[in-house]
C-alpha cells in the first residue's frame, strides 16, 4: 500500500524519511461496499494457494464472473521496507501463492497493465497484509469486469443513491459533533478522524477479543467515545482555552493531536483491515430497483433514528437550547446564565460517542483500518462546509448529500477518482455559496 | 557505541541530504504563507506533488527536456495557487485550510488512480527522468564517496549541493521580499486585515501572491525530492508531509528567514535519529520484539511529529530563533 513499486534508484533513508502513511486507499473503503452490495461485480475469490509448502505465504485468486480465471497476472511481494521479496505469476486458475522469509508486514501488488482486455481493478493495486508466523495470508484484489451495470434488474443509478445515502448517513453521524464542536469553541478539530477510528477499533477490540455480540459492543464502544470526547475537552481543549491560546495555534494543534493518535493507533493496531465478527450471512437482498445487505439496512435505520433523535435533543431538550445558543452566540449565551464549559463537555461527549457510532458503522462496511477516521474527515469537513460550518443541521444535510454525490458520481468518472469529486464539489461550494446552504453570512469573515 | 555513531552517521547524512532540502523548501514555502502571510496552507504538499510530476510526466512521458520539465512544474503550481485562492483567500482563514488539505489529497488519489495511469504512472509512479540534471555533476556520479562516515552516492551528493544553493538562494530571496515595502504589507495583513485594507491596499491581491510564490517554494521542493530519489510516485506525497513541514517551520521559528532551514536541519536528524536508533535497539534485544517491533519504527517519526507540534504550539510558539510577538496565533 505504500511504495508498491517505482523503488528504483531510491536509498532506504530516502525513502525512509518520506514514507509516511495515511490513507493511500480513499477510494477503497466504499469500493468494498460495492463489491458486497453489486452482486454482479466480478470479486476475487479466495482459494486456498497452490504451492504446499511450509511456511508462510500470501496467496489469492484472481477471476470475475465474466473473464474466468485470469492467467499471467504478475504478482509482486514487498516488504514493509520496500525490498523485493519475490514474484510469481497466476495460474490457469487464476491461482498465486509467493513464498515469504518469514512473520511480518508485506505489500502484495499485481500488475494491473497486464489485466485482459474489458477487466480493471476496483481498488488499488497493492495490498499491505500483515503475516502471522506459519500462515498462509489471503490476499484479496476487487476486480470489476463491467458486469456491474447490467444484469439482476438493478438500476445502477438508483443502486448508487440508495449506497450514498447510507454513506452520506454515516458521514452525518461522525460530523454532527465535527460542525457543534467547531459552533461551540471555533475549533476546527482535525483530530476528529480519530474519534472514529477509535471508535470503531474500541468496538473490534470489543467484540473479536472479547467476543461481545457487535450491538452492545457498539453500544460500549459509543460509551467510550463520548469518554474518550470528554477526555479530548478536560485534558488538552479547555486547558488550552484557559491559557488564551488562539484559534490557529488550536487548529495547529488538532493536528498534531491527529498526527499523534493516527499513528499511535497504527503502532498498536497494526495496518491491516479487519472485519467484525458475528454479523451473520451478508448476502444482498433484492428490492427490486436496487439490492441491499441486511446490515446496510440497519445501518441506515440505524442512522436515521440517531439523527432523529439527536434532532429532537437539540430542538426539544434544555441541553440543547443551550448547545444551539452557545453556538449562536457564546457571550450572549453565558451572560444569560447557561454554563458554557459544562454545554460545551457535553458536546465533545456527544460528539465523540456519535463518532464512534458512525466509526462502527463504518467499520460494518469497510472493515476497521487504522486510517479510516482520516480518511473519512475531508468528506465529513466537505459535509459540514456544504452545509453550513457550526450548525448542527447543515452538517446533516451537507454530509448526505455528500455521500450521495461521491456514490452517484461514479456515473460519470471511474471509481477510483470518486473522492475526488467529492472534494472537488467542496471547492465549488466555497467559490458559489461559502456559508454553506443553513450558514449564516456572518460566521465566513 | 558501534550502533551509535552509525546512527549518529544516518542521521547527520538525512539531516545535510535532498530529503532535508525538501522540507527546508516546504517550509520556506509556508514560511511566506503562514509565518509572513497568515494564510493556512494545509496543502503544501500538492505544490510539491505538482513540481516533482512535472518533471517527471514532461520528460519521462512527453520526451521534454529536463528544464522545460521545471518550467511546466513551476506553471503548474501557479495555476494551483490561482485555483485554490480564487474561492477561498476571501474567507475566513480555516477555509483556507479545508480547501488545501483537501486539494492535496485529492490530487494524490487522482495522481494514483488506474486512469491517470497512462500519465502518471499510477501507483507505480514514473522513473528515469533526472538523468540529465545528474550528468551536470561535475564529479563521477556512479561513484561513492565517503564523508565524515556517511556513504553517498555522486548523484545524492550533487542534489544536496545543488539542493542547499536553491535553499540559500531563495532564503536570500525572502529576506530581500520581506524588508520590502511588500513583505510590510503581508506581515501588516498577517497583523490586521482590515487596518490594510482600510489604508486602501488591495489584501485580496497580496494574499494571492504570496500564496502564488509560496506555493512555487514548494514545488521546487517537490523537484528536488523527485530527483534525489529518482523517482516519483504520488505516494510520496502524503499530506503527513504538509504536518511535516509545519512542524519544521514552527520548530525553526515561523517568520524567521532562517527559520525553515534550522529547522529542517534539527527535524530529520533528530527523527533520523530515533528512527535508527530503534532499530538498533530493537535488533540488540534492549528493547524487547514484543514491545516494539522494528516495522513500528516508522510509524515513530509521526507520533514524535505531533506530540512534537502540540508542545511546541503550547509552549513555544515561536520556536527558536522566533519572536513570540510576530507569531500570528488567532483567526479571523
Amino acid at each position: 500500500m505504500r511504495h508498491p513499486s517505482a523503488r528504483a534508484g531510491r536509498t532506504r533513508d530516502a525513502r525512509g524519511a518520506i514514507r509516511s502513511g495515511p490513507g493511500t486507499a480513499a477510494s477503497r473503503v466504499l469500493l468494498r461496499l460495492l463489491l458486497v452490495l453489486v452482486a454482479a461485480c466480478g470479486l476475487a475469490v479466495l482459494v486456498p494457494g497452490t504451492a504446499g509448502a511450509e511456511g508462510e505465504q500470501v496467496i489469492g485468486t484472481l477471476q470475475t464472473s465474466r473473464s474466468g480465471p485470469i492467467e499471467g497476472i504478475e504478482v509482486t511481494v514487498t516488504t514493509a521496507d520496500g525490498d523485493d521479496v519475490d514474484t510469481a505469476e497466476t495460474d490457469d486458475e487464476g491461482r498465486f501463492a509467493v513464498d515469504l522469509p518469514g512473520p511480518g508486514q508485506y505489500t502484495v501488488t499485481i500488475d494491473a497493465d497486464s489485466l485482459p482486455e474489458g477487466v480493471v481493478l476496483s481498488g488499488e493495486d497493492s495490498r499491505t497484509v500483515t503475516v502471522d508466523a506459519g500462515r498462509r495470508q489471503p490476499v484479496q484484489f476487487g476486480l470489476n469486469d463491467g458486469s456491474t451495470g447490467s444484469g439482476g434488474g438493478n438500476v445502477r443509478a438508483i443502486q448508487l443513491f440508495v449506497d450514498g445515502l447510507r454513506f452520506g448517513l454515516l458521514i452525518a453521524i461522525s460530523a454532527v459533533g465535527l460542525s457543534l464542536i467547531f459552533g461551540t469553541t471555533g475549533l476546527t478539530n482535525f483530530a476528529h478522524g480519530e474519534l472514529v477510528t477509535i471508535g470503531a477499533l474500541f468496538a473490534w477490540w470489543v467484540n473479536v477479543g472479547l467476543g461481545v455480540p457487535i450491538i452492545p459492543a457498539a453500544i460500549i464502544a459509543m460509551i467510550g467515545g463520548a469518554a474518550f470526547g470528554a477526555l479530548n475537552e478536560l485534558g488538552l481543549w479547555r486547558p488550552l482555552r484557559r491559557r488564551g491560546t488562539g484559534l490557529v495555534a488550536a487548529l495547529v494543534v488538532s493536528i498534531g493531536l491527529s498526527l499523534l493518535l493516527r499513528y499511535l493507533v497504527q503502532i498498536l493496531y497494526g495496518g491491516d483491515s479487519n472485519p467484525y465478527t458475528g454479523l451473520g450471512a451478508s448476502r444482498a437482498v433484492d428490492y427490486g430497483l436496487f439490492r441491499l445487505t441486511n446490515q446496510s439496512l440497519v445501518s441506515i435505520i440505524i442512522s436515521v433514528v440517531v439523527l432523529v433523535l439527536v434532532a429532537v435533543m437539540l430542538q426539544r431538550t434544555k441541553i440543547g437550547k443551550a448547545m444551539r445558543a452557545v453556538a449562536d452566540n457564546r457571550d450572549l449565551a453565558a451572560s444569560s446564565g447557561i454554563n458554557v464549559n459544562r454545554v460545551i463537555l457535553v458536546v465533545w461527549m456527544m460528539g465523540g460517542s456519535l463518532a464512534a457510532l458512525g466509526g462502527v458503522l463504518l467499520g460494518l462496511s469497510d472493515q476497521v483500518r487504522w486510517d479510516m477516521g482520516f480518511q473519512l474527515l475531508l468528506l465529513m469537513f466537505a459535509g459540514v462546509t456544504l452545509g453550513g460550518l457550526g450548525t448542527a443541521y447543515g452538517a446533516l444535510v451537507g454530509s448526505v448529500i455528500v455521500g450521495v454525490f461521491v456514490q452517484m458520481s461514479t456515473l460519470v468518472i471511474p471509481n477510483d477518482v470518486k473522492y475526488v469529486g467529492g472534494l472537488l464539489l467542496l471547492i465549488v461550494i466555497l467559490v458559489i455559496r461559502p456559508q454553506g446552504i443553513l450558514g449564516s453570512r456572518a460566521r465566513i469573515g | 557505541m558501534g550502533d551509535l555513531i552509525n546512527a549518529l552517521a544516518v542521521a547527520g547524512k538525512s539531516a545535510l541530504g535532498f530529503q532535508a532540502v525538501f522540507f527546508a523548501l516546504l517550509a520556506i514555502g509556508l514560511n511566506v504563507h503562514f509565518g509572513y502571510t497568515g494564510l493556512l496552507n494545509f496543502g503544501q504538499i500538492a505544490f510539491a506533488l505538482l513540481g516533482g510530476f512535472g518533471i517527471a510526466i514532461s520528460v519521462s512521458q512527453w520526451g521534454l527536456d529536463f528544464w522545460v520539465g521545471v518550467l511546466v512544474g513551476l506553471g503548474a503550481a501557479v495555476v494551483l495557487a490561482l485555483l485554490l485562492g480564487l474561492p477561498t483567500l476571501r474567507l475566513r482563514a480555516d477555509y483556507l485550510a479545508i480547501a488545501t488539505i483537501a486539494t492535496a489529497e485529492g490530487l494524490r488519489l487522482l495522481f494514483r488512480s488506474v486512469s491517470a495511469s497512462e500519465v502518471t504512472g499510477g501507483t507505480r509512479g514514473l522513473s528515469a527522468f533526472n538523468g540529465d540534471f545528474v550528468s551536470l555533476a561535475p564529479w563521477d556520479t556512479g561513484q561513492r564517496y565517503s564523508i565524515l562516515g556517511t556513504r553517498w552516492s555522486g548523484g545524492e551528493l550533487w542534489v544536496a549541493l545543488v539542493g542547499w544553493v536553491l535553499v540559500a538562494l531563495l532564503c536570500l530571496l525572502v529576506w530581500l521580499l520581506v524588508r520590502s515595502p511588500w513583505g510590510r504589507v503581508l506581515k501588516a495583513i498577517r497583523e490586521d486585515e482590515d487596518a490594510v485594507r482600510a489604508l486602501g491596499k488591495n489584501v485580496y491581491l497580496y494574499k494571492m501572491q504570496s500564496l502564488v510564490l509560496g506555493g512555487v517554494i514548494g514545488a521546487l521542493g517537490g523537484m528536488v525530492y523527485v530527483v534525489g530519489t529518482g523517482a516519483a510516485n504520488p505516494d510520496q506525497f502524503q499530506n503527513a508531509n504538509t504536518f511535516l513541514a509545519y512542524a519544521v517551520l514552527i520548530l525553526g521559528g515561523a517568520a524567521r528567514v532562517l527559520g525553515p532551514v534550522v529547522g529542517a536541519v534539527i527535524l530529520l536528524f533528530v527523527i533520523q535519529f530515533a528512527d535508527t536508533g530503534l532499530r538498533a535497539l530493537i535488533s540488540n534485544g534492549i528493547i524487547p520484539e514484543g514491545l516494539l517491533s522494528a516495522t513500528d519504527v516508522a510509524q515513530i517519526r509521526f507520533v514524535l511529529v505531533g506530540l512534537g507540534l502540540m508542545l511546541l504550539l503550547v509552549f513555544r510558539p515561536q520556536g527558536i530563533f522566533g519572536d513570540r510577538r510576530e507569531v500570528m496565533l488567532d483567526a479571523r
